[in-house]
């Protein structure tokens, strides 16, 4: 029993770590803000999401009493990463900080375009 | 079953080497955040790591408290790169 224990503990935290690395790497190779965005609110959401719920079953199955702030830990960090994520290039677009040259569609900018012209006719 | 937890702290800690690279080489200022960001949540996997090395479960409640403090951080900096100021003035109050 103790042997399954720890083989899904090992199981989650290792995709979870793995999921932690594959972001770095995104972080470091990708080319612009918005890329970068992606790969670290996604991939690190998840990894974190996955090593806490390790943290849990070890603490659940081998030590033996459940602790409840970890899943309200999980849950606030589903909540909250994307939304950081979402913020962060929102605030990147209207800063003007520029797209990468090979990306082919920028759906955002007749609407901003639009926006700011209605802005100076008032 | 300790030396696999060592491990996964030593990649923790490796990943986190991404985040500063990112967080100095970082062309303009919403890299650096997000770099913040996710450096955030590499100590949030951190602490679980060494709550469960040290064997008490003390430490789970910094958890929650990095997560909502770096959640409050990106958000009042991404506003104030947005509009200039983090708090709003009321108009209507004289």
């Amino acid at each position: 029993m103790i042997i399954l224990a720890n083989i899904l503990i090992v199981t989650t935290i290792l995709i979870g770590v793995i999921f932690l690395l594959v972001a770095a790497i995104g972080l470091i190779r990708l080319p612009d803000v918005y890329t970068r965005t992606h790969a670290a609110s996604k991939s690190a959401t998840l990894s974190v999401m996955f090593i806490l719920l390790g943290v849990f079953f070890h603490f659940w199955l081998i030590e033996g009493h459940v602790n409840t702030l970890v899943l309200l830990g999980i849950a606030f960090l589903f909540i909250t990463g994307p939304v950081g994520g979402h913020v962060i290039g929102r605030s990147a677009y209207l800063t003007g900080v520029k797209l990468w040259e090979d990306s082919v569609k920028d759906e955002l900018a007749p609407v901003i375009a639009e926006r700011k012209k209605r802005h100076e006719q008032k | 079953m300790m030396i696999f937890f060592w491990i996964v702290l030593f990649l923790i800690s490796l990943s986190m080497l991404g985040f500063i690279y990112r967080l100095i080489m970082g062309p303009s200022i919403p890299d650096r955040v997000v770099a913040l960001d996710s450096l955030g949540v590499a100590l949030i996997c951190m602490i679980g790591m060494i709550s469960i090395l040290s064997e008490s479960s003390f430490f789970l409640e910094i958890i929650l408290l990095i997560a909502i403090l770096a959640f409050i951080g990106t958000v009042a900096f991404s506003k104030f790169l947005e509009k200039g100021e983090i708090i709003q003035r009321d108009n209507n109050l004289s």
